[in-house]
């Protein structure tokens, strides 16, 4: 229980948030309707996967300056679940610029900007299962995911500022600023981040175990 | 002559009652008010609430996500004790 505790208050936080963002209430805004409560879920997934990716990147670097394998290991699984994160984050994202800017695809540079990153760490992915040898797989890896990370970072954050992009906050948006959110909608999306970032966290524990556990079996 | 109607509806509550969108700058961020809490104008799920139904939709996303749990939760403890033996037999061995 004293190591897993989190897992508990994940599960907990992610009911509060499924139970709270379809139920409380949310303001009513044109164009938009009840797709404001998408917050909690489209774009906790974004903001879960710059989580992981960071957590994947300083484990990379504490791999390269250590050669501890159990770095690399901790940088693939993040990685990895970060990757997945990301990839949840740009489905719902289209199905829900579906329905408010009209269709799936919208040529927003946000949208094209994240597709960019996913296919960067979709590389990453081929790249490591292209490399039979573990040291060089993880020393390669490891260096193209701080190249990947610090690509991601422009790309999301600071591109899509700098044009017009339709999604809030962004470019020369006129309308709201969702990260201007009142109170209210704070109240469920803050918790929904943790919970979803910690779900996030704990698949890769999962798989990170397992890895171990096929390491040790390996080496009998 | 639908959409123009709505249209004119629109602008005309938008102007009496929320943030007046047209008058904000470049970058400026919409305040969330209470009148975006209370307003008429927007359509919102306001039936399903009334007559529960939403409570179903609640009750489907919940039964996937504790469906999505359980079946961690279980993957976890496979994974625990496959640990305990794997490790164990090092630490013997």
């Amino acid at each position: 229980m004293k190591k897993n505790w989190w897992k508990f208050l994940t599960v907990a936080i992610l009911i509060y948030t499924i139970v709270g963002g379809l139920l409380l209430d949310a303001p009513r805004l044109s164009i938009l309707n009840e797709t404001i409560r998408n917050q909690h879920f489209h774009v906790t997934m974004w903001f879960g996967m710059v989580i992981l990716l960071t957590g994947s990147m300083v484990y990379a670097i504490k791999y390269l300056r250590s050669g501890k394998t159990d770095f690399d290991d901790k940088s693939v699984e993040l990685a990895n679940a970060g990757i997945l994160f990301g990839v949840l984050g740009m489905l719902t994202g289209m199905l829900w610029a579906k329905f408010t800017w009209l269709a799936w695809w919208s040529g927003d540079p946000k949208q094209n900007a994240a597709a960019v990153c996913l296919l960067i760490y979709f590389a990453y992915q081929v790249l490591r299962n292209s490399i039979a040898d573990e040291q060089q797989r993880a020393r390669i890896s490891g260096v193209f995911n701080i190249f990947a990370y610090a690509a991601m970072i422009p790309l999301l954050f600071i591109l899509p500022r700098m044009t017009d992009s339709m999604h809030p906050g962004n470019g020369g948006n006129p309308g709201f600023n969702f990260y201007d959110l009142d109170s209210r909608l704070r109240m469920i999306f803050y918790p929904a981040v943790i919970g979803w970032t910690l779900l996030g966290v704990w698949i890769a524990e999962l798989k990170l175990r397992s890895r171990r556990i096929e390491r040790a079996l390996e080496e009998e | 002559m639908k959409r123009i109607i709505t249209a004119i509806f629109l602008l005309v509550n938008l102007t009496a009652v929320a943030q007046n969108l047209d008058s904000l700058e470049v970058g400026e961020k919409y305040s969330i008010t209470d009148s975006d809490y209370n307003n008429d104008s927007v359509e919102m799920a306001d039936i399903m609430r009334s007559n529960g139904k939403i409570y179903v939709v609640v009750g489907v996303i919940l039964i996937i996500f504790i469906g999505f749990i359980i079946y961690t939760i279980s993957l976890d403890r496979k994974i625990s004790k496959i640990e305990k033996e794997v490790f164990k037999e090092k630490v013997n061995s």
